[in-house]
């Protein structure tokens, strides 16, 4: 399959779904609207709200909130995960008594920590981003733990018999792995740091695509939840080509990094 | 410089035991008796599983000794071996780093500034033949060229001694000729002690000084030690059609078959 076939193809579904979509919202069939328009809108309605909100700029105000939560999210989640991460796997000792809070943490949906947070935080960005980092930390914490203990013997017994000191053997040997380790869970982390600004938002905020949606749910603007998820997803979609290029860039030792994708 | 008179590595009376699970222990090597000479060749020879890589293991500092003593040129092993050089048998390279960058780096951690480390490490990888791989990953290598880039970041370092635990083992049989007269070049040209590891006792014979035989495990002991007087240089693919090169093959194997056959049998009866 050729690549312009693929996108062909890949283009087809979409625009043969809004076209389903627009007519069973909009013509009777059997004297019925399969998708009656105050719970399904219609594709043209959502279409004219996401021109609308970028011809008059309001839209943004609010991707620029959400990202500026989602980086803040992803970047204090991500230095707390590594250097616990590096901690735990260092001193085994510390990682065997914190072993059942950190389940028990990560086991919590995190969902319900955003009442606490906003209770804390106030409803400005932060209790958006502690929801994020509360995502974000375990992904990282675990993987870097990983990284860091999964470096294999051999390697590391040449690391020694090369002369590497404690110190140099963190830098060389631990440093690379885990964070090799870090990079391949980037996707995720990055994921989770946008769902926990959305998601804070929904439940209470003054700005963000998270108060956009919740605001058009109020009123019943079916369109405009819509229209808000569209946006949603492109932002998302556009952040995830960023970090594979990211990825790219600093895996290139990896061997699937670098044939695939 | 210690007197050349010490060995570079002996062994006196080195057992090596593991603990295993429920009190028990293993006994994987028992009162070894092994000395390696300043510039002296040594393969150790012995069937699967005999305790071969635990004894270079001890050697290198990364296993301690249950009894015996290891001493390195006459001094007392304590913690690592600092004079050693060690070529493992898996692949040990750092995955992040370029070719160039794995050899250098046994200089840089020595505190060679970076831009001379770097220098020597390209003409070390010319040496070994991969003078223009010094950019690639390990993962763009075969499993040849990986080794080779191993010799070159072990010899960077300059040891007095070199240990080498199979090297060649994972290596297809033509890449396993050319690596072993490259590995006797490079020991030409300046003479290590060198314990080699193996379980090919032609490849032993072809490259070392002395050949070391090992019994089965468990508890295996050092049962044999010939010493090879084939002309050096050599080159690999000759010495094998050699007259005395036969007749040593023959007289080591009748010892070396016996212990082989051992293993088989309790790998059987298990």
């Amino acid at each position: 399959m050729s690549r312009l076939g693929l996108l062909a193809l890949q283009l087809l579904v979409a625009i043969v779904a809004i076209a389903l979509w627009q007519f069973f919202a909009t013509v009777p069939v059997f004297g019925r609207i399969l998708l009656p328009p105050f719970f399904f809108s219609n594709p043209v309605d959502v279409f004219s709200q996401v021109v609308k909100w970028f011809s008059t700029g309001a839209i943004w105000k609010h991707l620029a909130i959400t990202l500026w939560e989602s980086i803040l999210a992803f970047a204090i989640g991500s230095l707390g995960g590594v250097l616990v991460g590096f901690w735990f796997a260092r001193k085994p000792l510390v990682a065997a008594v914190f072993d059942p809070y950190v389940k028990m943490a990560n086991a919590l949906p995190r969902v319900v920590l955003a009442p606490i947070f906003t209770l804390w935080l106030g409803l400005g960005i932060w209790s958006k981003v502690a929801l994020g980092v509360t995502l974000v930390f375990f992904i990282v914490f675990f993987n870097v733990y990983q990284g860091v203990k999964e470096v294999s013997t051999v390697v590391r017994d040449n690391a020694r018999m090369l002369g590497m000191s404690e110190r140099q053997l963190m830098r060389h040997v631990y440093w690379p792995s885990a964070l090799s380790w870090m990079f391949s869970s980037l996707h995720t982390s990055v994921g989770f740091a946008v769902v926990g600004a959305v998601v804070g938002e929904y439940l209470g905020s003054a700005a963000g695509l998270g108060y956009l949606i919740q605001q058009a749910e109020g009123v019943f603007d079916v369109a405009g939840v819509f229209a808000g998820m569209f946006v949603l997803s492109a932002f998302v979609i556009l952040i995830d080509i960023c970090v594979t290029l990211v990825e790219r860039r600093l895996l290139v030792w990896r061997p699937d990094a670098a044939e695939g994708r | 410089m210690t007197p050349s008179t010490a060995a570079a590595v002996s062994l006196d009376g080195t057992t090596v035991a593991f603990r295993l699970a429920g009190g028990r222990t293993y006994t994987a090597v028992e009162t070894a008796q092994l000395s390696v000479e300043d510039g002296e060749f040594v393969a150790i020879v012995g069937p699967t599983g005999c305790g071969k890589s635990t004894l270079l293991n001890v050697a290198a500092g990364l296993l301690k000794p249950a009894a015996g003593s290891v001493r390195i040129f006459g001094q007392p092993l304590a913690g690592l071996n600092r004079e050693a050089g060690y070529l493992f048998q898996a692949d040990a390279l750092f995955p992040w780093k370029t070719a160039l960058e794995n050899v250098a780096i046994g200089l840089e951690v020595a505190g060679t500034p970076a831009r001379e480390a770097a220098a020597k490490a390209q003409q070390w990888l010319t040496s070994v033949g991969l003078g223009a791989f010094g950019n690639r990953y390990p993962h763009m290598l075969s499993g040849g060229q990986r080794k080779r880039v191993g010799l070159a970041q072990v010899l960077i370092r300059n040891p007095r001694i070199i240990l080498m635990d199979e090297p060649f083992g994972p290596l297809d049989a033509q890449t396993r000729q050319i690596m072993g007269n490259l590995l006797l070049d490079l020991w030409n040209a300046d003479r290590k002690a060198v314990l080699f590891v193996t379980h090919d006792l032609e490849e032993a014979i072809a490259l070392a000084d002395r050949v070391v035989i090992m019994s089965a495990g468990p508890a295996s002991r050092i049962i044999g030690d010939w010493r090879v007087t084939l002309a050096r240089p050599r080159d690999i693919f000759e010495v094998r059609m050699k007259h005395e090169f036969h007749e040593l093959h023959r007289e080591i194997w009748q010892t070396l078959k016996a212990e082989v056959e051992k293993t088989y049998k309790q790998a059987e009866a298990v």
